[in-house]
């Protein structure tokens, strides 16, 4: 233990996507000793993908945009288990952060008065949902992502924070109080394993959609927050809540934004039907995600599907024209041109849903601040742990999130996350050292793999993980499946338990870091697998055949996950924001 | 069966004193994969394989690497772009130093980035809302901002290969004229003033090569350009 190099920082930030430099922002600014600790090069992070927007109230296509309508459009999208507490605060502060950006250089797209371009994207409304389609996504052209962390990486250089990149955090480290102190890290490019210890931990390390055979989410997004504080013990809020991206390139799960339907496109079944028409009639194409997923998975099941195979729908972009997909959507048409080797301009493109986000989380407060529940169901802060971005759960996004509302969450709970660490450093927190066996306790999943002397291969049981959550967890759920999936993976967990690292070298070791993070994809597959089978109604995009309705009954509540037990618990919706009349439950329909 | 001969860069610093090329069977049943899955198939017979990903759509800049004698993204490269003689040879970006197998250090490439100060300026106080700037002087940043920081373009560089210390090299040009375009960046001057030695600048030749690799379609050399001749109005 004595041979291992320890770093200080008063907070690590793990995490170099959108929401882990926005809090980095924050903190290099006031001085505190802060490091961004990132598996990749910051603008390799998943961030860099995201493309038709942000979305947020900054009344520039609209003038007399208020940001309460874009709350309610929130609050309905998550299908009425969205924080309106949260809701409020993120739409509130959204056009403060949005401002900041573009301030910092975004190169965001125009109108001609010389604003910032705004598009229609889905379950936008005016006048909390009576006034007709609202254009609300801050753009630029459809790369806004890549535009967002360039920017926030260029302005973290500029404020000189600190970056250890291409290091891997592997597990917290907890002191005898049950607060964290810090974590093990592994520096790549050099194997050497150090322990960082930080006042604050703050955990920015995005989804996880990798456990889902197709995908849109980037090779890196396995978890590894989720998995570093299941292990830890702490809870997971609402994981059984997976968005499936209607607009998936079929075959290769590439992404293909939904600003291709608020610029005007729109999806096709084989007989050239317009079907959203059928399922949404006011909103159409730009009806919720989880709508749409769920009407093209129908559309397929009933007969209607295209292609030799009938198993996807196509979407329609021709009519926009050239100048619109060159000026609007070039990303678009390089990447079906690309991967499926379709001219938008010319031929619709194949598409099917998609995993894409996991609205679940690590829950927090609106300062980021990670929550776990004691013996009597109340609220418990966990000391020294944060969260922000697509790993925490605060719940803006409710069982379904909205286009372009996860940029916006990443900028401004980073940001909060930020500002709250900034003013607890200031007041001075301090907490028991951790101690060595605390520090071994830390290390023994990356000993075990270390020690492994033989087993199963890595890439052969992440595939087998997932299978098992693509066929039993998808856009439609159903018990005896659930139970088998459920069933499978805890006996892949033993597996995995008994996997064998073949290549002990220290220097730029990949499968190293893949077998690391395969038993956070492990981590996070059970969680969500836990809580799909236990709640028992369909909800947003958790849709279930033999619990076809909503349950406002039992299950107007967060399921909260507890890793320990395996046992999913509930937790209270807040519905008292602090300016507003809090909008009430109702039947969600576009 | 439809084997692909691959042969791919090896070197781990702790085992080789010598990198090496080694022979890989890929069976890619006829299918046109993109390189990355192909290497992907390579890491499953042999976990040693070292190389970057992340994205795999071609939007995040990490798996550049040289594909059959020239830069690319393995992830947006598909076999039948790259195949020549039905063989496929995978060597690291040219001219940095490498870590492992196709893991290049990007260290001088990543400085010479920060020194053009790739960030926006401006000594105005901020305004309550957004800079305002019209859609014309904001198409003046098409072609420079999408720029994914691959490192396909300078390594491609002779004159960075010769100078990667002084000469700021395509992508770094690239972006220093990206925040020089910019209408609401107001440190033109210093940013000249910073470029004018015969170095950051004038070592590029127009080799060009840099057009030729880039897997956005971004030209640096015109960027390189339009820098020149402000330097050059500036300078009169």
């Amino acid at each position: 233990m004595s041979s291992m190099r320890s770093l200080t920082f008063d907070a690590i930030i793990i995490g170099g996507g959108g929401s882990g430099l926005r809090a980095a922002l924050e903190l290099a600014k006031s001085g505190k000793k802060t490091a961004v600790l990132s598996k990749v090069f910051p603008t390799r992070s998943h961030t860099v993908s995201a493309q038709g927007g942000i979305t947020c109230a900054i009344a520039s296509a609209d003038p007399n945009d208020d940001w309460r309508w874009h709350m309610y459009d929130t609050v309905k999208g998550g299908d009425y288990i969205t924080d309106q507490e949260a809701a409020e605060y993120m739409c509130s502060e959204g056009p403060k952060a949005v401002f900041e950006l573009e301030h910092m250089g975004l190169p965001f797209s125009r109108f001609d008065n010389g604003r910032i371009y705004q598009r229609p994207f889905g379950g936008q409304s005016k006048d909390f949902g009576k006034g007709g389609q609202a254009a609300r996504t801050c753009a630029a052209a459809d790369r806004t992502g890549h535009a967002l962390l360039h920017t926030l990486y260029q302005n973290n250089l500029k404020n000189n924070t600190t970056f250890l990149n291409e290091w891997y955090a592997v597990d917290l480290v907890k002191n005898a109080n049950g607060d964290v102190v810090g974590c093990i890290a592994m520096d790549i490019e050099t194997g050497e394993v150090v322990h960082v210890k930080a006042k604050a931990t703050v955990l920015a390390t995005g989804g996880a959609g990798r456990i889902y055979a197709s995908t849109t989410n980037a090779l890196i997004n396995t978890g590894d927050g989720i998995g570093m504080t299941l292990r830890a013990g702490f809870p997971m809020q609402d994981m059984e809540m997976w968005q499936f991206h209607p607009t998936g390139i079929y075959g290769a799960g590439v992404l293909v934004t939904e600003g291709c339907r608020g610029e005007g496109g729109y999806l096709v079944n084989k007989d050239g039907e317009r079907f959203m028409e059928r399922y949404a009639p006011n909103a159409k194409d730009l009806a919720g995600r989880d709508v749409v997923a769920r009407s093209m998975v129908l559309e397929i099941l009933e007969g209607r599907g295209c292609g030799e195979n009938g198993d996807h729908v196509y979407l329609k972009l021709d009519h926009l024209g050239e100048d619109v997909l060159g000026k609007r959507l070039p990303g678009i048409v390089e990447l079906s041109k690309t991967f499926a080797q379709v001219d938008p301009a010319k031929e619709p493109i194949p598409v099917v849903p998609t995993c894409h986000y996991m609205m679940g989380g690590i829950p927090t407060n609106v300062h980021g601040q990670a929550i776990s529940q004691d013996a009597d169901g109340n609220d418990q802060l966990v000391n020294g742990l944060f969260a922000c971005g697509e790993a925490a759960c605060v719940s803006v996004h409710g069982a379904n999130r909205l286009g372009g509302n996860s940029l916006l969450d990443l900028v401004v709970f980073g940001r909060a996350a930020g500002m709250y660490i900034e003013s607890a450093l200031n007041e001075g927190v301090e907490y028991l050292e951790a101690t060595d066996s605390d520090v071994e306790f830390a290390m023994s999943r990356i000993n075990r793999w270390d020690e492994s002397s033989g087993g199963e291969s890595v890439p052969a049981l992440k595939a087998e993980l997932q299978d098992i959550m693509q066929n039993a967890f998808g856009v439609f759920r159903q018990e005896d499946n659930m139970q088998e999936g459920v069933k499978k993976l805890s006996e892949l967990r033993e597996r995995i338990s008994n996997a064998h690292l073949g290549d002990k070298s220290r220097a730029f070791n990949t499968a190293r870091v893949e077998a690391l993070e395969l038993d956070n994809l492990m981590e996070v597959a059970e969680a969500t697998a836990i809580s799909a089978l236990e709640r028992k109604e369909s909800r947003g995009a958790h849709s279930r055949y033999d619990y076809p309705d909503r349950d406002d009954v039992n299950w107007l509540k967060h399921s909260l996950y507890f890793p320990v037990e395996k046992k999913l618990g509930k937790r209270d919706v807040n519905f008292t924001p602090k300016t507003v009349d809090t909008f009430e439950p109702k039947v969600r329909t576009y | 069966m439809s084997m692909l001969q691959v042969s791919v860069y090896r070197y781990n610093p702790e085992t080789d004193s010598a990198p090496y090329m080694q022979e890989f069977q890929v069976d890619t049943q006829g299918r046109d994969l993109m390189v990355l899955n192909v290497l992907s198939m390579i890491k499953e017979q042999d976990s040693s394989m070292a190389y970057r990903r992340s994205c795999r759509e071609g939007v995040c800049g990490s798996d550049g690497m040289n594909m059959n004698g020239k830069n690319g993204l393995a992830c947006i490269t598909p076999l039948s772009e790259v195949i020549k003689k039905g063989k496929l040879v995978l060597r690291p970006l040219p001219g940095l130093p490498v870590i492992r197998d196709l893991v290049v250090d990007m260290g001088v490439f990543y400085e010479q980035f920060e020194r053009i100060q790739p960030y926006l300026q401006n000594d105005e106080p901020e305004p309550a809302i957004e800079r305002l700037q019209s859609p014309e002087d904001r198409d003046k940043l098409d072609g420079l901002y999408e720029c994914i920081l691959c490192a396909c373009c300078s390594t491609a560089c002779p004159s960075f290969w010769w100078n990667p210390d002084k000469f700021v090299g395509p992508a770094g040009l690239l972006q220093a004229y990206r925040f020089l375009a910019d209408s609401r960046d107001t440190a033109t001057r210093e940013r000249l003033a910073d470029l004018e030695d015969p170095f950051s600048v004038f070592r590029c030749r127009g080799i060009m090569n840099c057009v030729a690799v880039c897997p956005k379609g971004l030209n640096p050399t015109r960027a390189i350009g339009k820098i020149r001749e402000m330097l050059l109005a500036n300078a009169t």
